[in-house]
Formats: structure tokens, C-alpha cells, sequence
């Protein structure tokens, strides 16, 4: 059993969690841009939680289902229609037979993760399913989802549970699981960071004003990296770097004083002074936020990065437990 | 030896480590690098990967995996870099290391290096000058990055240190050597670039299904060694009736 890409959309993409180990041999991480979303949507259906889903990105994507088919859709609301009606995210679905899945476009936030139960039947390369398009590796051969593509789904032996609301194109339920972040995803983001290796290389008037001002959200950002336009950041400390790790949420400032902020599919290297590291717990921000957004940074303590990752990590364990009631 | 009179530690955000060598980089001090890392893999930490580069080891975790061994009130950077402090101040005898040697078959010049011309024009040498020079050397791998099994490689003459391109190729092909500055390289993928490419190996850097999957890793030698067309199209398995039809 398969569901198909009617549309493939602005851009379409196996993910899990991410391709973790390779780093020392030049291969990128890859993974969900959005790996919160994409955890729950895996809970919301007793899936691993680190099981792959399609990223579906902003607006256009279309999946026909030829058979019924229990899936979640997490993330940013891009509002995803069958026959014209809403299907409600955050909670399981279980699509009817021969109904088309249409992702209409991006009311709130810019990146949804379809789930289905028990994942998509796709090769692991190198550990993950995720697509690396650069060495087009990964996914679904290597490569972004295009029309007609077949996405086959390893088991079809549903564990469903009880879905008492029900209409000709789905049944699903009447509670859902969707955290306050995403209920609140604004055009302004709040992204907290510790101080980079390079942090003190900044002027006292850069290192103030990087958490003064409201930076945008170039065109030009993606998967990679997003790159900010703000001011100009300037550094007290010239020197040339050599090449070293960098990591998910590195801030590097490129020789125009500008910066970019490093993300799932980003080199495993980088040789740019580095302002900061986004802590762990917003890097999930990043797969809402869109081109023409705003960022205003926090920079925060070690200790308090931590906390917040622990608070998000609980997020999920609550909602695990709330998913558990239900069933 | 003790790894601490030759190392600073810090955190680098709140998942990752960073173990920079003070010295500058030479081929010596990477080797006391490796050790570093043998003792770090066989210590069995809860860490999720280690990168090696230059002069700097970056051990990235998952904060949350860490916790779950924490007893006190450490948080994971602080448990782990007391774990690490350990290893940097155990006394630590250098041993020989084997020195491997990678062997790669170039062929030069011609279609696949259209820039062996403009690199020898700009020293003013004749292009078998820059072959010579080229292959008189092994280089040492430093690190992969920027694209899988990518090398940087050190050791350039630097009488070859040639600028690079004024407008970058859009397509650069797997297995181009090239030169970049005091760099020299192989394109282990296909990818836009502006190196000065100056021969292409019929080696495969990068095979993803492979039980390694590439053909390098950091801590190895490089010695390029010239081969005609002919030798390329053989290595490459590639039917020579086929491209001459």
C-alpha cells in the first residue's frame, strides 16, 4: 500500500530525525527542520517518535490515499483540506479511501509534518531516512517529492483508536494535542542563544544591539541556513579562522556582518567567527518561520538553556500521557 | 604527556564541546589529536558524535541523553567536561603512529582539467611542471567537511597556491582536483565551485551504500599520481568503444 503525490508544492521531503554519526566524514544531519512537530505527530499515532514523515512546506502539496489510511498532521497550520473540508491537525485521522489530501497554503507558520502509522516504507541511508539533496541521498531517491510519486507505507494493520466524528472523507477525534507555540506563531520570534566561541570578538555597542534589534528573515534562507538582515555587526578582533565543527543553531557572521544562523541541512564545517549558539529547545522555532519574519534574540546562561530544554522535553511527555488517556 | 598542557576546553552552545589544541596546526599535533580521540571513544561516554578538524576536536551530545546519568546537579556540559578533564590530565605515553598512504590516480589536464593551462600560465611553468609538482608530494587529510569524504587537505607547494576563479562553475564534477589558494582538494560530489581545476580521478570519495563510504577519513596521506585517458576510462569501467562512438 502507497499513498501519491498528486503535487509535489513548493517542497516536499522525507524526514526523521536526522542522519546522526557521519558528521566526521563531510555528512550533513539533515532531519526535520521542525523535529517537535514532527515527534508528536509520530506519538499522536504510536509511532517511534523519531520515525520519518513527510515535511511539507508552505503551500501546493497534494497526496492521493487509494486506501484508508491512519495518519496526523503537526506543524504549522498550512491548511490542509479533503474535498474542500478541514482536516483537523494535531490529532489522528483516519482518511477514507481514494480522498486527496490538498495542503492549501500557510495560514500560520511555514512547515506541517504528515505522519502515517507505522511510517513510510523508505530505505535508510546511512541510518536515516532523511533526504539529503545535495548528495542526493536519502528519501525518496535521493531527491525532493514530485508528482506521481509513489510513497509506499511499511504496514497497514492499523491500530485505531475510537475516531467517533466522522463524515464520507475522515473520521478523527474531538480532543487535540497542539502546543501553546504553535497556537502563538507570529510574524516575531523570540529565539534565545548562548555566547558563541567568538562572541567576545564584538564590539561592546554588537554585542548590545544584537539583542536590541529586530532582524529579518532574508528570502534567500532555507533548509541550510537562515540568514539575517539587520545591521551590520561589527568586531573589535580580526583574525582569520580555521575550518572546525560547527552544529545545529551555530550563528556564524560572514565577512558583510551579517548573520546566518545554521540549521538542518547545513555543512558539517564552517570558518566564521561565531556569535552565537541558538539554544536547543528553540531550534524547533526555526521550521515555523518564514522569509520577511523577525527574530529578536536573548541570549541566556548555560544553566537556563538547559531548563528550557527540560521544560520542552516535558511538553511532550505530557502530551504522551494525554494521548495515552485517550485512547 | 598530559593532553591538558596542550589543550582549552569550553562548551559550544548547549550540545556540543569543543577541545581546541593551542599550537599551531601541523601534522604533529594532529596526531596527538587522534590519540586524544581513542582515549575519548574508548572512555564510553554518552556522546553522539566527534568531529575532528584542524586544531579543534567538537563533541556533540544530546543534552537529554547526558541527564539520565547525572546524579547531582551538574548539568550535561558540566558532567561531561568533568569526564573529559579526566582523560586530558592522565599521564599519556605518545606512541608511533602508522602512517597511511591513500593512493589516487589523477589524469590531468584536457576535458577534465580545463584549468591545468591558467594554472601554469599564472606561475609561468609549462602544465607537466604543475603535474610534477603536484604529485611530488603527499598531502595529509585534516579533516572532511563541506561535502561527504571531502578532504582538506595541507602541504601545497606553495609555488602552486594559485587564486581562485573569478566566477565559479556551476556544475564542478565528482572526482575534480583542484586548487583554491594554498588549497588543493577532490570534489567528492558533484557541486558548484570555484576551485581552479586542474585533472579529474576516476575514484569514487563518496559511495553512500558502502560499509565505509568514503574512500578517506581525517588522519590519512594523499598522493596523487598521474595516469593518461586511457588508464582513467579503465579504472572507471567505462567502455572506451562507447565514448569514442
Amino acid at each position: 500500500m502507497s499513498i501519491i503525490c498528486l503535487k509535489a508544492g513548493t517542497l516536499a521531503t522525507i524526514q526523521d530525525i536526522g542522519r546522526i554519526g557521519y558528521q566526521n566524514i563531510g555528512v550533513i544531519v539533515s532531519g526535520a527542520m521542525d523535529s517537535f512537530a514532527l515527534k508528536i505527530a509520530n506519538r499522536l499515532l504510536g509511532n517511534h517518535q523519531h520515525e520519518a514523515c513527510i515535511e511539507v512546506t508552505l503551500r501546493g502539496t497534494a497526496f492521493h490515499f487509494s486506501e484508508d489510511t491512519y495518519i496526523a498532521i503537526t506543524g504549522g497550520d498550512l491548511t490542509p483540506t479533503i474535498q474542500g473540508m478541514d482536516v483537523p491537525q494535531w490529532r489522528p485521522v483516519l482518511v477514507r479511501a481514494n480522498q486527496t489530501l490538498r495542503f492549501k497554503g500557510a495560514k500560520k507558520g511555514l512547515r506541517s509534518y504528515l505522519a502515517v502509522q507505522h511510517g513510510f516504507s523508505i530505505e535508510e541511508k546511512l541510518g536515516s531516512k532523511s533526504t539529503y539533496l545535495r548528495a542526493n541521498m536519502g528519501g525518496l531517491n535521493g531527491r525532493a517529492l514530485q508528482e506521481q510519486d509513489e510513497i509506499q507505507l511499511m504496514n497497514t494493520n492499523w491500530d485505531t483508536p475510537v475516531l467517533p466524528i466522522e463524515n464520507e472523507y475522515f473520521s478523527t477525534v474531538s480532543w487535540h494535542v497542539r502546543p501553546d507555540f504553535y497556537k502563538k506563531v507570529r510574524k516575531r520570534h523570540r529565539i534565545r542563544f548562548v555566547e558563541g566561541n567568538e562572541y567576545q570578538w564584538f564590539t561592546t555597542a554588537t554585542q548590545q544591539n544584537f539583542e536590541r534589534v529586530h532582524f529579518d528573515v532574508a528570502m534567500s534562507s532555507d533548509r541550510m541556513g537562515y540568514r539575517l538582515k539587520g545591521f551590520k555587526l561589527q568586531k573589535d578582533v580580526q583574525q582569520e579562522m580555521v575550518s572546525e565543527a560547527v552544529t545545529n543553531g551555530t550563528i556564524q557572521v560572514a565577512n558583510d556582518g551579517q548573520p546566518i544562523i545554521l540549521l538542518a541541512d547545513r555543512q558539517t564545517t564552517g570558518g566564521y567567527p561565531r556569535i552565537g549558539q541558538v539554544i536547543s529547545a528553540d531550534l524547533h522555532r526555526f521550521g515555523q518561520m518564514k522569509p520577511g519574519d523577525q527574530i529578536r534574540f536573548e541570549r541566556v546562561t548555560l544553566d537556563e538553556a538547559y531548563e528550557a530544554l527540560y521544560d520542552l522535553e516535558q511538553q511532550l511527555n505530557h502530551i504522551e500521557v494525554s494521548i495515552q488517556l485517550k485512547k | 604527556m598530559r593532553f591538558n598542557e596542550y589543550t582549552t576546553i569550553s562548551p559550544m552552545g548547549d550540545a556540543a564541546i569543543r577541545i581546541e589544541f593551542n599550537e599551531a596546526v601541523s601534522v604533529q599535533q594532529y596526531h596527538m589529536m587522534q590519540l586524544l580521540i581513542q582515549h575519548i571513544e574508548d572512555a564510553e561516554l554518552p556522546y553522539e558524535e566527534i568531529v575532528p578538524s584542524f586544531q579543534v576536536i567538537t563533541i556533540l551530545f544530546n543534552p537529554l541523553d547526558v541527564k539520565k546519568k547525572i546524579h547531582n546537579r551538574q548539568n550535561p556540559y558540566q558532567w561531561l567536561e568533568e569526564k573529559i578533564c579526566i582523560i586530558l590530565q592522565q599521564e599519556i605515553t605518545v606512541t608511533e603512529q602508522v602512517e597511511e598512504v591513500v593512493e589516487i590516480p589523477v589524469c590531468y589536464g584536457g576535458e577534465f582539467g580545463p584549468d591545468l593551462e591558467e594554472v601554469a600560465n599564472y606561475h609561468s611553468i609549462t602544465p607537466k611542471e604543475v603535474i610534477q609538482k603536484h604529485t611530488g608530494r603527499d598531502y595529509f587529510v585534516y579533516m572532511l567537511g563541506f561535502a561527504p569524504g571531502f578532504p582538506y587537505l595541507g602541504g601545497l607547494d606553495e609555488s602552486l597556491a594559485t587564486p581562485r576563479k573569478q566566477t565559479p562553475r556551476l556544475k564542478i564534477e565528482a572526482g575534480s582536483v583542484g586548487i583554491a589558494g594554498s588549497q588543493t582538494g577532490v570534489y567528492s560530489i558533484e557541486t558548484p565551485g570555484g576551485w581552479q581545476i586542474i585533472g579529474r580521478t576516476p575514484t569514487a570519495l563518496f559511495t553512500p551504500e558502502a560499509e565505509k563510504p568514503t574512500l578517506l577519513r581525517a588522519g590519512v596521506w594523499i598522493r596523487f599520481y598521474p595516469i593518461s585517458i586511457e588508464e582513467y576510462h579503465v579504472l572507471k569501467g567505462e567502455n572506451l568503444c562507447q565514448s569514442f562512438a
